[in-house]
């Protein structure tokens, strides 16, 4: 390959430098690279832009396939998920300087801990003097209801995160603690894996710190929380749901772990513990790793207008049954008006001086720091005090004179409720986009647990670099890119094998026997959902196939009796009954096709099964992922006009990914609860699709027999009545082979048969004794079926005869029964009310 | 005055409710002024689980859980209670407002500093200058706290229409203030914001008020109301002295207290959730008879 200056990443590499103040991460100021990242230049020099470009998007679709994203709320809180972005180059950091930065950050979380201890229990360092008692008081992070709670497992805080910056003199300093419910470990566990597959040697060669010991730590100390002891503590990870920002870590973290992913409504109090509601009943939790925020935990004693908690929390966490990670109100200390205190706090409680250095803040809930602010307000970037910084933060040196007197405004009638933090030029790093390499700011965010009594850090960390070299604001809201960061090793480095389990496996029903009421309700409506989709595009499919081949006479008939059955179906307006095929009827197909909002689009339907497969992630292989995820890609054709033979393209593809899908389900996962609620949902679905099908072809007389090829084409059998029959459809044999044929696994009575054999096995929480009515309403379909000899309506006229229009309705009646029957039995979780 | 004071509180569910959480904060308070003899609470259907504690603001709360289909929920407090009219500062002896207001903003926690907590926004209570400019024509340079806060107390008494059909429990105070209607909550709600809003200490006081019936009709069993006022930091020689602005009064004997709190949300007398789908009817009686 040839390595000239242009098409050689040395080449694009030298000739890429920061800003002259701020500090260069790769590079010291007589351009020869830092000791940390020699030989990772070294080694990338040898590539050429192709070779890194290709490494590039390999790694780009590694995260599709992962189906990272990262939610961002636009104007109006509206959600869209965008892929999370990761540049290809990690930032590196060597060892040496990874132990002062480790030693730094567990001294802050030690010293953290102490404070939010003290707030909520005698509240010294206000009586002493410590702080101001505003800082506190103002603060709606200091939760009342957790006043005087000694909480289970030791401690309010569990993990902690801290964002830093480093300055141009090299040295990091603390942008801001997180202690709410700290987000980003699983996108850094994201971001590894898929570098370590782009750069498997420079990995090994660098000796770069691995993160599966630190997760192990994470789970150790999570398991030594528990207030009970026993065997294995049942652990759950808390999401707000599939809408919330970082969903997507939230569920691959719960399953990297192996802990149930749960929403507030899978949990109930009883008697002042917390209980996991799956469906063999209720199960103890111990401990709860939370990612809904503190007041929305519980609607009993904290916010009321939310349904993200669940009633009592708080209680069962006063009583000590249940411990949380991290505990509520552990946001008190999560302001940047902490900040300045700290230094002489941890002089206070640990003799020592504040390891890692804070950026220079001021907190304007002072009279003297006020002033001070206002006097420099051009240094200066002001933040929210409060609330974990929500609004935009407001760069002093870009207002006008009139915005600074109207900030400034803002800011005295509620002093305590703004910071300043001075503005730093953050340190930069090489980014490598559209074949080129710029130099971008970045923070980082690291990662403490407590382990033991000390406290582990996570080797490494979630990079983020801005979009633009000029943005000063860093943030994944705001358009951000991640990097892997590297902590390089000087000794060894450990092995460990939690990764290498949990990443390759398929493995959907880790947790048998836990599988919360909520998610069998989720894989029963994935199953339903993807029928009603692959009926939906077979349908749509054949009436397309035969509007391609309008010359033919045959298939003008057939579409002809296709329009009316249709809209016996429901799918097409009334209004269609009696016309010819249009340019009207074209716009219907297509909107039937594309239109979001119509009921019973494919579009529709595959944003219902995407949103039911989001909400059961943790359980879902990451193949069955992939799969899903091209479900959507392969619709993404849109135009306001019906092409044709562009439609069928799509609808074909459908089919297959479908088909793919179903096979995956059928092959790769294991026989537990959430695959027989997934498959229940399938057959079920199927079987009321069917009897519907057939009823609106048969239903009412006269019948026009030119729509029973396209039935049994639908119903994928044509080449089974083809075989056997050897003729045109006829009315009796086809109702023969879709209802009653055993053999034939379309047909109703095998549907039937496998909704049988799931009733049978269908958990009986504390229902021993009671009789299995989903079995009994599935036997009594079946032995009706059985009763019907087809043969005997081999002779009818153009009239339906009586009994099989009987039949259908009755068999829907039932299929509509069963469906009752277990949303009643194991999907009853009706949403508490505040009064 | 000594009380008897029973608070029943029932609610008839229209479906059948599986699963009840609740707080109740219904125990009167031990004051300077007020004493509690005897506090007991009676749940029908009986509770499966009970756990009370002493919360931040030195409120009972009791936590209950109703387990099992019911239908109906009752809840009876019965309390005896003595309350003395408490000592009343001279009006115009307390320190001007605006010595108060910055001695609520001190660094160090004194007396002052601690009740400044009760400066700033709250769940129900955002303060703001709508809130400042009603209060101004009260607040005049150098005027002393009581007498100011009196004045904003009879102008919002007079101001304000009380009118249960206004506003619910649920009614932002910055509503109740616009339609210048609304019951005790609403009056307490937007006294306490007017005072926050001119960096004034302010908080919610929850409890009861004896009526009397009118000249020569018996007295109504169970036509007593509960009933919130307000107490303003009047620095700390004075402490909190409470004024009720629905009747335009400092509170006396007739006064019974149960719960201090930032505003409703920390002392609401009954909070509840409960599993089960349809909709639920309220009915509150509360006696406060005078035993000797």
């Amino acid at each position: 390959m040839e390595n000239t200056a242009a098409s050689s990443v040395a080449g694009l590499l030298a000739a890429s430098r920061g800003t002259a103040e701020a500090y260069d991460e790769i590079y010291q100021r007589n351009g020869v690279p830092r000791e940390s990242s020699r030989g990772f230049l070294d080694s990338l020099s040898r590539l050429s832009v192709a070779e890194l470009t290709a490494r590039r998007d390999a790694a780009n679709q590694l995260l599709r396939e992962h189906g990272a994203t990262y939610t961002i709320f636009g104007e109006q809180q509206q959600a869209s998920d965008r892929h999370w972005r990761l540049d290809i180059l990690p930032l590196i950091i060597g060892a040496d300087e990874w132990r002062g930065l480790e030693a730094g950050l567990k001294q802050r979380s030690r010293l953290l801990r102490m404070i939010v201890g003290d707030l909520y229990g005698e509240r010294r360092l206000l009586k002493e003097g410590w702080i101001p008692p505003a800082l506190v008081f103002a603060n709606p992070g200091f939760l009342r209801a957790a006043d005087g709670i000694k909480p289970a497992g030791g401690s309010f805080i569990f993990h902690h995160a801290v964002d830093l910056a480093r300055g141009p003199d090299g040295r990091w300093l603390v942008l801001a603690d997180r202690t709410q419910a700290p987000s980003g470990k699983g996108y850094t566990l994201e971001n590894r894996i898929v570098l370590t597959s782009a750069f498997p040697e420079e990995f090994r060669e660098f000796r770069v710190q691995r993160l599966a010991s630190f997760f192990q730590k994470e789970k150790d100390a999570l398991n030594a929380m528990a207030p009970q002891s026993k065997g294995k503590p049942t652990v759950v990870v808390l999401t707000p749901g599939p809408l919330s920002e970082t969903y997507f870590e939230q569920a691959y973290k719960a399953r990297y772990l192996g802990y149930p992913l749960v929403e507030g409504a899978d949990l109930t109090v009883r008697e002042r513990k917390v209980f996991l509601k799956t469906l063999e009943g209720l199960r103890q939790v111990d401990v709860i790793v939370r990612r809904v925020d503190d007041t929305y935990c519980d609607p009993l004693e904290l916010r009321s207008d939310t349904w993200l908690g669940v009633p009592g929390l708080t209680e069962a966490w006063r009583a000590g049954t249940v411990a949380i990670a991290n505990g509520l109100g552990s946001g008190v200390v999560e302001t940047p008006a902490m900040l300045p205190f700290l230094p002489g706090l941890c002089r206070h409680f640990l003799s020592e001086e504040l390891k890692l250095p804070n950026a220079e803040t001021w907190w304007c809930g002072q009279p003297r720091e006020l002033a001070h602010v206002e006097r420099n307000l051009e240094r200066f970037v002001l933040k929210r005090a409060f609330m974990g910084g929500a609004g935009q933060p407001v760069f002093g040196s870009e207002l006008s004179a009139a915005q600074r007197e109207e900030l400034m405004a803002r800011i005295k009638a509620s002093p305590q409720e703004y910071a300043a933090q001075t503005v730093l030029p953050l340190s930069n790093a090489p980014v490598f986009e559209d074949g080129r390499i710029e130099h971008r700011p970045l923070v980082m965010r690291c990662y403490i647990v407590p382990d033991g009594d000390d406290f582990a850090v996570m080797p490494g960390g979630l990079t983020r670099v801005s979009p633009s070299p000029k943005a000063l604001v860093v943030s994944m809201q705001s358009g951000g890119i991640s990097k892997d960061t590297w902590v390089l090793s000087d000794g060894p480095v450990e092995h460990h094998t939690l990764l290498q389990t949990t990443t390759s496996v398929v493995h959907l029903e880790r947790m048998a026997g836990e599988v919360p009421s909520r998610v069998a309700d989720h894989f029963f409506w994935l199953g339903r959902y993807a029928e009603r989709l692959e009926e939906a595009v077979r349908v749509l499919r054949a009436v397309l196939q035969r509007l391609a081949g309008e010359g033919n006479d045959e298939q003008a008939r057939e579409l002809a009796a296709l329009v009316p059955w249709l809209v016996a179906l429901g799918r097409l307006p009334d209004r269609f009954g009696s016309k010819v095929p249009s340019t009207e009827l074209r716009m219907e197909l297509n909107s039937l096709i594309e239109n979001q909002r119509r009921e019973g689009s494919v579009r529709e339907l595959l944003s219902r099964v995407y949103y039911n497969a989001s909400a059961v992630r943790d359980r879902l292989s990451d193949d069955t992922w992939r799969l899903i995820n091209n479900l959507e890609r392969r619709v993404q054709t849109k135009s306001p006009r019906l092409r044709v033979p562009e439609a069928l393209e799509t609808l074909s593809n459908l089919v297959l990914g479908l088909a793919a899908f179903s096979g995956m389900e059928m092959e790769n996962m294991t026989r537990g609860h959430s695959w027989r609620f997934l498959d229940l949902g399938r057959r079920l679905e199927r079987a009321q699709k069917l009897v519907a099908l057939i009823k609106a072809a048969i239903h009412p007389s006269p019948r026009n027999d030119a729509v029973l090829g396209p039935l049994l084409e639908v119903c994928d059998s044509a080449m089974t009545y083809r075989r056997v029959y050897h003729a045109r459809p006829h009315f009796a044999p086809l109702l023969d082979l879709l209802l009653a044929d055993e053999t034939n696994p379309r047909s109703l009575t095998w549907q039937l048969g496998q909704l049988a054999r799931h009733a049978a096995k269908l958990p009986r929480d504390g229902r021993e004794g009671s009789e299995n009515g989903e079995k009994q309403q599935v036997d009594a379909m079946l032995s009706q079926l059985a009763g019907v000899n087809f043969e005997r309506f081999t002779e009818v006229g153009e009239n339906t005869p009586e009994p099989v229009v009987k039949l259908c309705d009755d068999l829907t009646a039932g299929l509509d029964g069963f469906a009752e029957t277990i949303s009643q039995h194991y999907f009853a979780h009706a949403l508490p009310r505040v009064r | 005055m000594r009380y008897e004071i029973t608070h029943r509180t029932s609610y008839t569910y229209d479906e059948p409710v599986s699963i009840g959480h609740h707080l109740a904060r219904l125990a009167p308070r031990e004051l300077d002024n007020q004493r509690c003899e005897w506090h007991s609470l009676d749940i029908d259907p009986p509770p499966s689980s009970m756990a009370g504690h002493t919360d931040y603001f030195g409120n009972t709360s009791l936590f209950f859980a109703l387990q099992g289909t019911h239908r109906t929920l009752t809840i009876t407090a019965q309390s005896f209670v003595t309350v003395h009219a408490p000592k009343t500062p001279v009006a115009a002896t307390t320190p001007a407002w605006e010595v108060i207001r910055e001695a609520t903003r001190a660094n160090e926690l004194t007396a002052d500093a601690a009740a400044g907590e009760f400066n700033f926004a709250s769940p129900h209570i955002k303060p703001g200058a709508k809130f400042a400019d009603f209060a101004a024509s009260s607040f005049t340079p150098k005027r002393p706290i009581l007498e100011a806060a009196m004045d904003l107390n009879t102008r919002i008494f007079s101001g304000f229409k009380f009118d249960p059909s206004a506003t619910d429990v649920a009614t932002p105070v910055a509503e109740a203030f616009e339609k210048r209607r609304g019951v005790c909550q609403d009056f307490a709600h937007i006294l306490i914001a007017c005072l926050r809003s001119v960096g004034l200490p302010a908080r919610y006081v929850s409890g009861y008020l004896e009526t009397l019936p009118p000249p020569g009709k018996p007295k109504l069993i169970g036509a007593d109301a509960s009933h919130a006022w307000v107490s303003v930091w009047c620095g700390a020689e004075h402490g909190w002295v409470d004024l009720d602005p629905t009747n335009n009064c400092i509170p006396g004997e007739r006064h019974i207290t149960v719960a201090h709190g930032r505003d409703f949300f920390d002392v609401s007398p009954l909070r509840g959730v409960v599993y089960g789908s349809g909709d639920h009817k309220l009915s509150v009686s509360v006696d406060v008879a005078p035993r000797k």
